[in-house]
């Protein structure tokens, strides 16, 4: 009776002793496809690091470009992404964070609010980078921008690209991931802990605040870490919200605006004045860029990993 | 008695003061809460921000006189020339559209069946030591940003297509669909080997135990049944690839052609905006229809995300009662 | 049992960070003293070249420099975002009067250098020089094949901008009399991207600034069958003799004062002049 259940569902296996080909055929599919995935990264990597390595020297890491950006080094352009995502972690993380205690620990699972949130949040993350690009575009610099600078009596400027708009819009961009992985970090901790504290009389903050915080941090500095690897490495959303091909100065203060490394990478491979003496300062940035994004991206999955062992060896 | 353990703080029944401690304590409670609760809003009012504020700037097109005289819809349809800076501004929707749909097909292509075939070998056929392996270098894929991937169709990716195929333009829909695939592969990989773990052992199980070889339970067990999650892959990597900007702008050659082959330029929605927005003048004509071109992106990818989120809902309710 | 995750060390690390953004926003903006030049892509070399000549003998003095097409700088210079647009076309009546609306008087030009926009053709191209009237035919689509042209039997690539750059816009008024490009152009995105096409495919051709052939041949232009073939020398661009001289200008909202109008008189100067002719464009002279 199962029996004849079940083979009424699967197709007709082969019976008797016929050579099975098709078996190793696929898996060898399958395997070459794996393998073409694996091979074309190592080229695209190996690429750059070729035609890269040689230009990043510590005077390329710490110089100003020189002679229509043929010379010199990308200090600047490091020095802004850095101020960006600085900027943009010190917005992000209290709403991201917060947002996903409040899912996790005060929300009822079932509520429109909380659904909604979820919601929000799922289809944030599929936003395409250009439509935050237009965001804040229309939104930071036209509406919140051109506001202040109407309620201040100033000429222009609010209304104008700067570190503070281009680091809001990539907050907004960031905000799903951090919200994810906060909240699967604080799941990581133990339920009876949460319950201990409360048992023992303590608030709902108390406990989130002295048990549960405490013990998600690395997975909320996983999902910081995501979301400054993805801030470094957007350039859509920078692109008219900030970011300048040559400043002849660094940014102080969060109105300037600020040279970036993607942005750069961008601007030298499609715009620059002569493309033949800027290849190695553009092979260098990319390698730089690359490498700093992988090194964001290795330490997070360095912490997550090790978060998600402590669960599971419980 | 204080049982108080200094880490926590004072406990709710306990104090002096105990009436006003409690008070304060309940106060600061429900602030906590309310403050929380804000946090969480900012992700609804961010979509909600993006949806008015992106559809208010490219309303005029649909509703202001003084600008549908130069874009509106019937602009959009009568043409097939995108040429929006000149004496008669052309706003032909069709290279655009055209283009786009080009692109995001090659990519597909590409990407949908190298990330479903690995997803299938790393979860059912590969030695726990080759997953160690094949896992970390998708993830390096996933963490190259879109403009390096662009960086590299356009200088190098471009030649070798050229060399290979003979094709007469440099940067065509190949070039920038292969990139593309590049971008959306990692998506569809690890959503679809997600889904494929995810079948539960019994099933497996089960089909050997039946006499099936590993290669048979593979193609007609766990992968149908993996269904729901690897079309939610795929859903994903589309909307990722139609939202895609730079890599289109880098590799595409940005020509508005209305034409059926893979070795012609294409000019995407994505890359139109990138490529024009920094031109236009705040209020005009060719700003509204930037805008909107916005939003033609944001309801499709929008669309394509939620028919994922289903899929993602059908899965989860399949596994859990099947 | 681990109580504070939150060490010291920490806690003090991040109000250390919340005082530096702060400080940081109460800190003088570079900005407001700066003088924006932003706009063509032709002319940004030159603007990066004077801006770093200028600023080496005016200390105190900060410029930045932008490019992404003089459609770009005219809008900037509109929506009130710039000092300067630095622009290799003139600025329409549509334009100026935008700008008049917004800023209350029509913006003030000045020219501040000579450029030719040359045909670029690749080095190893028999054609040696082409009527107006067949650059129409190539960059409309009219005329696809070189032996139409007087040249091999091949099948011709046409280069061109984004709409968005002052060139384009050039080329479209006195070359194709405003009428369209063909949709098979390749839009690239700046001359440097045009020149290097055209170099690397014997079949291109494009067009672009002058001071920007290097690795290509330029084509000699003329202005009808019966005219010689002219090619974009200085004397040729200065008397008017090559068919496409053009000005390059700077645009600002009001009339220059201040920083402003010390810079552009600098510019005019010998000084700045001679920045021009190292670009490889010609002086206003």
């Amino acid at each position: 009776m199962t029996t004849q259940a079940w083979e009424s569902g699967l197709p007709a296996l082969p019976r008797g002793r016929k050579t099975d080909v098709a078996g190793p055929a696929l898996s060898g599919l399958t395997g070459f496809a794996a393998f073409l995935i694996v091979a074309m990264v190592v080229v695209i990597m190996g690429n750059i690091a070729w035609f890269g390595w040689r230009t990043v020297t510590w005077e390329f890491l710490s110089a100003a470009p020189r002679e229509g950006m043929t010379a010199g080094g990308i200090f600047p352009a490091i020095f802004g992404t850095v101020a960006l995502v600085l900027l943009m972690v010190v917005a992000l993380i209290p709403f991201g964070v917060g947002a996903a205690i409040y899912l996790y620990e005060y929300a009822r699972q079932d509520a429109w609010f909380t659904r909604a949130v979820r919601f929000s949040v799922n289809n944030l993350a599929g936003v395409p980078s250009i439509v935050f690009g237009l965001f804040g575009l229309g939104f930071f610099i036209q509406f919140v921008g051109r506001g202040i600078d109407r309620g201040l009596g100033l000429d222009v400027v609010w209304g104008q690209p700067s570190l503070l708009w281009a680091a809001l819009t990539l907050a907004l961009l960031n905000l799903p991931v951090v919200i994810v992985t906060a909240e699967e970090a604080l799941r990581t901790v133990p339920r009876e802990q949460r319950e201990a504290a409360l048992a023992l009389g303590a608030t709902h903050w108390q406990t989130i605040r002295r048990v549960l915080l405490p013990q998600a941090m690395p997975g909320i500095l996983t999902g910081a870490i995501l979301a400054v690897s993805r801030g470094a490495g957007e350039v859509a959303p920078i692109m008219f919200t900030g970011a300048a091909y040559f400043l002849p100065y660094l940014p102080t203060s969060p109105l300037d605006q600020f040279m970036e490394l993607g942005y750069h990478v961008f601007v030298l491979s499609t715009q620059s004045p002569d493309i033949e003496g800027t290849k190695p300062l553009l092979y260098g940035t990319v390698l730089v860029l690359l490498l700093l994004t992988f090194l964001l991206n290795l330490t997070a999955i360095l912490l997550r990993s090790r978060m998600r062992a402590r669960l599971a060896g419980r | 008695m204080s049982n108080a353990n200094p880490a926590i703080g004072p406990l709710r029944h306990e104090g002096h003061g105990r009436s006003t401690r409690r008070r304060i304590q309940v106060w600061r409670e429900s602030l906590i809460s309310v403050l929380l609760r804000l946090c969480a809003f900012t992700g609804v009012a961010g979509l909600l921000l993006i949806m008015i504020f992106v559809f208010r700037e490219a309303l005029p097109v649909l509703m202001n006189p003084e600008i549908q005289k130069e874009a509106s819809l019937r602009h959009f349809t009568s043409t097939l020339m995108w040429q929006p800076v000149g004496a008669v501004p052309k706003y032909g929707l069709a290279p655009l559209l055209g283009g786009t749909l080009k692109v995001v097909l090659v990519a597909m292509a590409f990407a949908v069946p190298l990330g479903v075939a690995a997803a299938v070998f790393t979860s059912e056929f590969a030695s726990p030591r080759l997953r160690e392996n094949l896992k970390p270098a998708v993830e390096i894929l996933a963490g190259i940003p879109s403009v390096v991937l662009g960086f590299f169709a356009l200088m190098v990716m471009a030649s070798w297509i050229q060399m290979v195929t003979g094709a007469t333009v440099r940067l065509n829909a190949l070039n920038a669909g292969i990139a593309l695939g590049l971008g959306v592969l990692p998506t569809i990989f690890t959503v679809s080997e997600d889904a494929l773990r995810a079948v539960p052992k019994p099933f497996r199980e089960a089909s050997l135990g039946l006499g099936a070889s590993p290669w048979q339970t593979a193609w007609s067990v766990t992968l149908p049944a993996a269904g729901a999650g690897v079309s939610a892959g795929i859903l994903l990597g589309l909307a990722r690839a139609v939202g895609e900007t730079m890599i289109v702008l880098m590799a595409s050659g940005n020509a508005a052609i209305v034409s059926g082959s893979v070795f012609d330029s294409v000019r995407t929605l994505s890359a139109s905006i990138a490529a024009e927005l920094a031109e236009v003048v705040f209020g005009s004509a060719h700003y509204s229809v930037l805008f909107f071109l916005g939003v033609i992106l944001f309801v499709t990818t929008f669309a394509i995300n939620v028919v994922a989120g289903m899929f993602v809902g059908r899965l989860r309710r399949r596994l859990a009662g099947a | 049992m681990r109580h504070h995750r939150f060490s010291t060390g920490m806690r003090v690390a991040s109000v250390a960070l919340a005082l530096a953004v702060l400080a940081g926003g109460c800190a003088p903006s570079r900005r407001a003293q700066a003088i924006t030049i932003k706009g063509s892509d032709t002319m940004v070399i030159l603007g990066q070249r004077w801006a770093e000549s200028y600023m080496k003998g005016h200390a105190g003095a900060v410029i930045q420099v932008t490019g992404g097409g003089s459609g770009t700088g005219i809008a900037a210079l509109i929506n009130g975002t710039t000092d300067i647009c630095q622009a290799s076309r003139a600025m329409k009546d549509e334009e100026k009067a935008q700008a008049a609306q917004k800023h209350g008087q029509p913006p003030a030009e000045t020219v501040v250098a000579r450029d030719g926009v040359a045909i670029y053709v690749a080095e190893s191209n028999p054609v040696q020089a082409l009527t107006l009237e067949q650059l129409k035919g190539i960059f409309s689509g009219a005329t696809t094949n070189w032996k139409q042209v007087g040249g091999a039997d091949a099948p011709i690539t046409a280069y061109g901008r984004e709409n968005n750059s002052g060139t384009y816009v050039f080329f479209k008024e006195h070359v194709l009399a405003n009428g369209d490009f063909a949709a098979a152009v390749q839009t690239l995105p700046g001359t440097a991207a045009v020149v290097n096409a055209v170099a690397a495919d014997a079949n291109g051709i494009g067009y672009g600034g002058a001071a920007y052939a290097k690795g290509v041949r330029e084509c000699g232009v003329r202005a009808d069958a019966a005219s010689p073939p002219v090619l974009p020398s200085k004397d040729n661009v200065l008397s008017g003799a090559y068919p496409l001289s053009r000005a390059l200008f700077f645009y600002t909202a009001k009339a220059p004062a201040g920083t402003i109008a010390d810079f552009i008189t600098w510019v005019l100067s010998p000084e700045g002049q001679a920045v021009v002719t190292e670009v490889g464009y010609y002086p206003v002279q």
